[in-house]
């Protein structure tokens, strides 16, 4: 149901690099998963609003007053790499 | 006192000896330490190397009896991987407000504890440090996703500890380790440095050795937290509980989650604490969650879903691994999550980012949200006739170690009892309900919302007429 194609698309949404032996596999998992799933096609939930959040609470607010954030080294120190006071990343045109 | 009898002590117990003067918090740190260091379990992945130099703050009502805390709590300057190599050797610059409140109140850390990647799994066998073994039985699975916390506290290695439950990651392993374990209201607990799986499911709670440490360490837990913007706190305080039978509560036993599925031994238990439970005052009556069979679909949905965007932020950029091998920005993303991720964890986030993904959304992940409103509904109607719904807390005893590893589904299943109450957001209390062919049974009771003093207060009355004898576990 899940085929190679999907699971390749899916894949490079999630920026994930899947092994062959990886794609075989999780065609056949996910299939088996999504096949339980489907069974909430079956119910009947037309005008049933949506829940995305349980509790209500709506537009929690802080008061807009500044405070000292991270310390920007505090921030870095677990970084793989620094430079310049920033987080060091290859270029996103280098070649591919 | 020695060690053996100091870590035969219940938390509560421990304070009051603290108390008497029979012994101190540096002792009884000690103690423990030496426990969890000593583990063989595998349920610890850090413990510190000395008991802390400060004293608990005065009159800090915990007295310094220490905690087991989830890895996937933050803890500065202490090693917080969520069980996963892409976190390998991440120390945290701050703190988690749950923990925090927990040390003020005299409560220090202990130790981390050992659990499945990103809290998910039910095994303890996701965690990329290795599978945590059940103290009952080694060759068993502790449950998970906090299988260390629960591991620790059967072993007698923690006198309590915290996890986090986001589909039943504390009543389940509370279950198959023989401890207690309580998934509070959503919202009472703050989540603020709790490293995210699904933001609208997760909640931290307590496991303990009884109901009493349960009240105990909630009391010290719940509260509104400006830094997280859901947390509601609780009304009121969390009260000692103290009722000694039922008169007059209603029991409701969903049929949808008391029978088909559930494992011989498991429901004989059951029906044996329903027949107790009568015998206490309460009344019995089958009930209904229409829903609750496509609760577990619903969360099959919803929790990747939101895994697959709280997991976004694993980029090899700001903390945590970075795949060394060349290429661009892109490259460095994907091969740094590829190497990082375990196998669960990828077909979740793979689960996730499909049913959100375009043509599917509205198919999966918006038919996935009316199904958590109908049981949400269902939950509510059926709390109009009862006090409690009361099921199993897991559709088996403790399973073999590598017994479901290869079937995600079979896997899932173990969650059939608990998830409904997650989706809900109400809170659930697993008990110790005896034994199986000698390994542990959970009863779970769930309330209404902010229920949690009439729950804590029911299942010590189940306790005590039970009389569970956990020192079997301990003696491991």
């Amino acid at each position: 149901m899940i085929d190679r194609e999907q699971v390749l698309h899916v894949a490079r949404l999630a920026r994930l690099e899947l092994t062959e032996e990886e794609v075989a596999r999780m065609s056949g998992e996910l299939s088996a998963v999504l096949d339980h799933i489907e069974k909430i096609g079956e119910l009947d939930l037309d005008g049933v609003a949506p829940t995305t959040h349980v509790v209500e609470v709506s537009n929690a607010l802080r008061p807009d007053e500044p405070a000292p954030s991270l310390p920007r080294e505090v921030a870095l120190e677990q970084a793989p790499a620094v430079a310049d006071g920033g987080f060091l990343v290859p270029s996103p045109q280098a070649a591919r | 006192m020695s060690v053996a009898e100091l870590t035969a002590l219940s938390a509560a117990q421990a304070i009051e000896a603290i108390e008497r003067g029979d012994t101190d918090a540096t002792e009884l740190f000690e103690a423990y330490r030496g426990a969890a260091a000593a583990d063989e379990l595998n349920a610890y992945l850090w413990v510190p190397d000395a008991a802390p130099e400060q004293a608990p703050p005065v009159g800090a009502p915990l007295r310094g009896v220490p905690l087991a805390v989830k890895d996937l709590f933050c803890t500065q300057g202490v090693p917080s991987q969520a069980g996963s190599k892409i976190l390998e050797g991440y120390r945290p610059p701050y703190t988690a407000t749950v923990v925090s409140k927990l040390a003020q109140a005299g409560a220090p850390l202990l130790g981390k504890t050992n659990q499945d990647e990103f809290a998910m799994g039910s095994s303890n066998e996701n965690s990329a440090y290795g599978p945590v073994l059940n103290p009952w039985d080694r060759a068993r699975v502790p449950g998970g996703s906090s299988g260390g916390s629960a591991a620790a506290v059967a072993a007698g290695s923690a006198p309590w500890a915290i996890g986090t439950d986001t589909g039943g990651s504390i009543r389940q392993p509370a279950a198959l380790c023989g401890i207690v374990g309580l998934k509070p209201t959503y919202g009472a607990v703050s989540r603020y440095g709790m490293i995210a799986f699904a933001s609208s499911l997760d909640q931290a709670g307590p496991l303990t050795r009884d109901v009493t440490d349960a009240a105990l360490l909630l009391g010290h837990m719940v509260g509104h937290d400006a830094r997280d913007s859901t947390s509601v706190g609780f009304p009121g305080e969390i009260a000692r509980p103290t009722a000694r039978a039922l008169a007059g509560i209603r029991l409701g036993v969903p049929e949808e989650l008391s029978g088909e599925g559930i494992e011989p031994g498991v429901l004989g238990a059951f029906n044996a604490t329903l027949r107790l439970a009568e015998q206490l005052g309460a009344t019995i009556e089958t009930c209904h969650l229409p829903h609750a069979p496509h609760a577990l679909s619903a969360y099959y949905v919803l929790a990747p879903a939101e895994a697959s965007s709280n997991l976004a932020r694993y980029d090899g950029v700001r903390y945590g691994r970075r795949a060394h091998n060349g290429g661009g920005l892109l490259e460095l993303y994907t091969r740094s999550r590829s190497e990082g991720f375990g196998a669960e964890v990828k077909r979740r986030v793979m689960l996730g980012t499909y049913s959100l993904s375009s043509g599917y959304y509205e198919a999966y992940y918006g038919r996935a949200q009316r199904v958590r409103t109908k049981i949400a509904e269902d939950f509510r109607a059926a709390f109009d006739r009862f006090d409690f719904v009361v099921t199993p807390t897991a559709p088996s005893v403790a399973f073999e170690l590598g017994s479901k590893v290869d079937d995600p589904l079979a896997m899932y299943l173990n969650d059939y009892c608990t998830v409904p109450m997650s989706l809900a957001g109400i809170p659930a209390i697993s008990i110790p309900n005896g034994l199986s062919d000698g390994l542990p049974t959970g009863f779970q009771l769930a309330g209404p919302a902010f229920s949690e003093n009439a729950i804590l207060d029911a299942a010590y009355a189940l306790e005590q007429a039970l009389g569970f004898d956990g020192s079997a576990g301990r003696a491991a």
